[in-house]
């Protein structure tokens, strides 16, 4: 019978049916990270339980790292405690942990793939909501909460409802400077930022087919931000061209049967969606949020709009939006003024991210005034970057380079706004108060998008910064 | 593992009016900086206590008319928003030891239950009777009866509502959600066995 990746992946996965009506899960990796693992960490010692499968666990931190400076112990008390709590519940434990200082440590949504340790067909929790950012694997992945994290470190297993399963076809070819970002963003304006509860999302369609697995991580990572629990993308080549040689990914004749049981996981053709929409990929210009939700975004040619633009029951939240951003509504989008530029985060921290934003940057200077940043998810892809020479092409543009870690995609680490300053940010959240100050403002794009309004001193359009080569 | 039972919960009971009170409001994201849930009873309320202090009011939970509450009366879609499992521990350890309301969300139902804090749900009149009694009965103790599913204050009762499943492991000590998943462990490492990537491709 045909059937999604989402219920191959659960029923293989299925240990029981609870008393409760819930359904036992086995996962399959488990990722932790400094915050919400020390109270999970703390009920198991005061149980006498152990981590049951500790070597489907793995360890790194990322949230609370001061990306500018590395010296311990780190200026802020209680973030040295975090991580020194995380170093010893792993030794305890027997938990790998990719530390601070080692070439493996970033964030967990950008280690886990670049390890290998994402795979096709799996179960994956961490306590993080972006923890759907897997699912571009073809994996399942959610978020869970620090009782879950005990959960899971104790029995390796959750107690879940299923969701339901949307798919979402993304037709037509990406125009130049339009990247999965602008997808995202995209698909939760039309969609809804609540359009996804009670639904995990199966992307598809020629868009999705021709992205690389960095697009598509950032497809899956933003999911949430539709109230998708989880998202992802059927396995195909690009996802095994992506997996091979990395350190966990198996070899040799192993890697084959991989292969092909991958391959089986993918959602049948005729599979039985409880749901299907379509989305013009092709239509789609570079978008950017206006307001306090990931689903407030315009096209960046586009107006802010005004709250008699949209139906009544919505005319409160527009009007909330506006008075917090500044903006009266009705106008352009396009110059609107920043004071910070954040390029990073597990949305769009990657190579090709940097890549995409130093075309942008390269032989271009920062605006008087802006403070830009660049903060790389990992340390691999730091390197990565370093080797081809896009720190120093950050450097003369006059950005910051740092180290990886969250930085300034939420207020837990030394990177934050101050007072109401406007920031263009890759990251994935633009509540209020979310990069740290509580009256800051924080407008969604794309890393290339992000640089052209560091150069620009306000929001720009980046196609003719690209020029040719798509 | 069996924990205690939880058939009983009686003591003070402080009223909080308003419909949608959500997780942020219960504890302020700003609190969940720490490696411990420890000295988060403290916190519990505390922007809505502090703007209502800056007005010149009091919020139940500065009241202290209900210091030393164990009971907590609320309304309807009581913990919504995120899923913060801080909520009910900000509670819990604030010695509040069962929550009674018109509706729970669901999220926050099921991080109080794995705590080991009942919440029961009345009709509105009920719950709306009940809160003005309390306000207006100094000391007025409450007790809730789990097992009979009943509320009695005063010698009058009130009849509430839990999932049975719910109510069947706070009885019987398996409130704990972790304890469920360890049972027939055998069935976990069968699946394993049959678990590609786990046993070996
Ligand atoms: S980069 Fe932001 S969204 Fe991603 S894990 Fe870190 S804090 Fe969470």
């Amino acid at each position: 019978m045909a059937a999604t990746l989402f219920s191959k992946v659960w029923d293989l996965h299925t240990v029981r049916k609870l008393p409760t009506g819930q359904t036992q899960l086995f996962v399959g990796l488990h990722l932790v990270h400094e915050v919400t693992s020390p109270q999970a960490f703390e009920m198991l010692r005061a149980r006498g339980w152990k981590v049951r499968f500790p070597l489907r666990t793995v360890a790194t931190v990322d949230h609370i790292v001061p990306t500018a400076s590395l010296a311990r112990p780190f200026a802020d008390a209680i973030a040295e405690e975090m991580l020194a709590s995380l170093q010893e519940n792993c030794r305890d434990f027997g938990v790998p942990l990719h530390d601070l200082g080692s070439s493996e440590q970033g964030i967990v949504h950008v280690i886990g793939p670049e390890l290998g340790l994402t795979q096709p067909g799996m179960t994956i929790a961490c306590g993080d909501s972006h923890t759907s950012t897997h699912g571009a694997f073809g994996a399942l992945a959610f978020g869970i909460g620090t009782s879950q994290v005990r959960d899971v470190l104790a029995s390796q297993c959750l107690a879940l409802d299923p969701l339901k399963v949307r798919r979402v076809d993304v037709t037509g070819a990406l125009a130049k400077g339009v990247y999965a970002k602008d997808v995202i963003l995209g698909i939760i304006r039309a969609l809804g930022v609540k359009g996804g509860v009670g639904y995990a999302y199966e992307f598809g369609g020629e868009a999705v087919s021709r992205m690389s697995m960095e697009e598509r991580l950032t497809l899956c990572n933003m999911s949430v931000e539709g109230g998708a629990r989880a998202g992802y993308v059927n396995p195909d080549a690009t996802t095994f061209a992506y997996l091979k040689g990395r350190p966990r990914a198996p070899v040799g004749a192993a890697w084959d049967r991989a292969v092909a049981w991958w391959t089986s996981m993918a959602s049948d053709e005729d599979a039985p969606w409880d749901d299907r929409v379509t989305l013009d990929g092709g239509a789609l210009e570079p978008q950017v949020t206006w307001g306090i939700n990931p689903g407030q975004s315009v096209g960046v040619t586009g107006r802010v709009p005004k709250p008699s633009d949209v139906v009544p029951e919505g005319r409160a939240q527009v009007a909330e939006a506006l008075e917090y951003m500044g903006f009266s509504g009705g106008e352009a989008i396009l110059g609107t003024k920043i004071d910070v530029a954040f390029i990073g985060s597990c949305t769009n921290g990657r190579l090709s991210d940097l890549r995409e934003a130093a075309r942008v940057a390269r032989g271009r200077r920062v605006a008087v005034g802006v403070k830009a940043l660049v903060v790389p998810g990992s340390q691999a892809v730091r390197a990565a970057a370093e080797k081809e020479g896009l720190d120093a092409v950050f450097r003369d543009a006059g950005f910051e380079w740092r180290g990886a870690g969250c930085s300034m995609c939420l207020a837990m680490n030394p990177d934050r706004l101050e007072g109401r300053q406007v920031c263009a940010s890759s990251s994935n959240r633009n509540f209020k108060g979310r990069q740290g100050s509580p009256t800051g403002r924080t407008l969604l794009m794309s890393p290339a998008m992000v640089a052209a309004a560091a150069l620009a001193g306000e929001v720009a359009d980046v196609r003719p910064l690209l020029g040719d080569g798509g | 593992m069996t924990l205690p039972a939880i058939r009983r919960v009686s003591g003070i009971a402080v009223p909080l009016r308003g419909d949608d009170i959500d997780t942020d409001r219960i504890i302020p994201a700003r609190f969940l900086v720490s490696i411990t849930f420890e000295g988060l009873g403290a916190h519990a309320f505390e922007d809505d206590r502090r703007s209502l202090k800056a007005k010149g009011q009091t919020h139940p939970f500065d009241d202290a008319r209900f210091w030393g509450a164990r009971i907590l009366l609320v309304n309807r879609n009581f913990g919504c928003g995120s899923s913060r499992e801080h909520a009910p521990q900000a509670l819990y350890r604030g010695g509040i030891r069962a929550v009674v309301g018109e509706s729970f969300s669901e999220i926050f139902f099921g991080n109080a239950v794995a705590i080991g804090l009942p919440c029961v749900t009345a009709p509105h009149e009920a719950v709306a009777e009940l809160q003005a009694f309390v306000e207006g009965t100094k000391d007025a103790a409450l007790s809730l009866d789990l097992d009979a599913k009943m509320l009695t204050v005063e010698g009058k009762t009130v009849s509430v509502s839990i999932p049975e499943n719910a109510r069947e492991a706070f009885l019987s000590g398996n409130w704990d959600g972790t304890s469920m998943l360890l049972d027939r462990y055998d069935e976990v490492e069968a699946l394993v066995k049959r678990l590609p990537y786990v046993a070996g491709f």
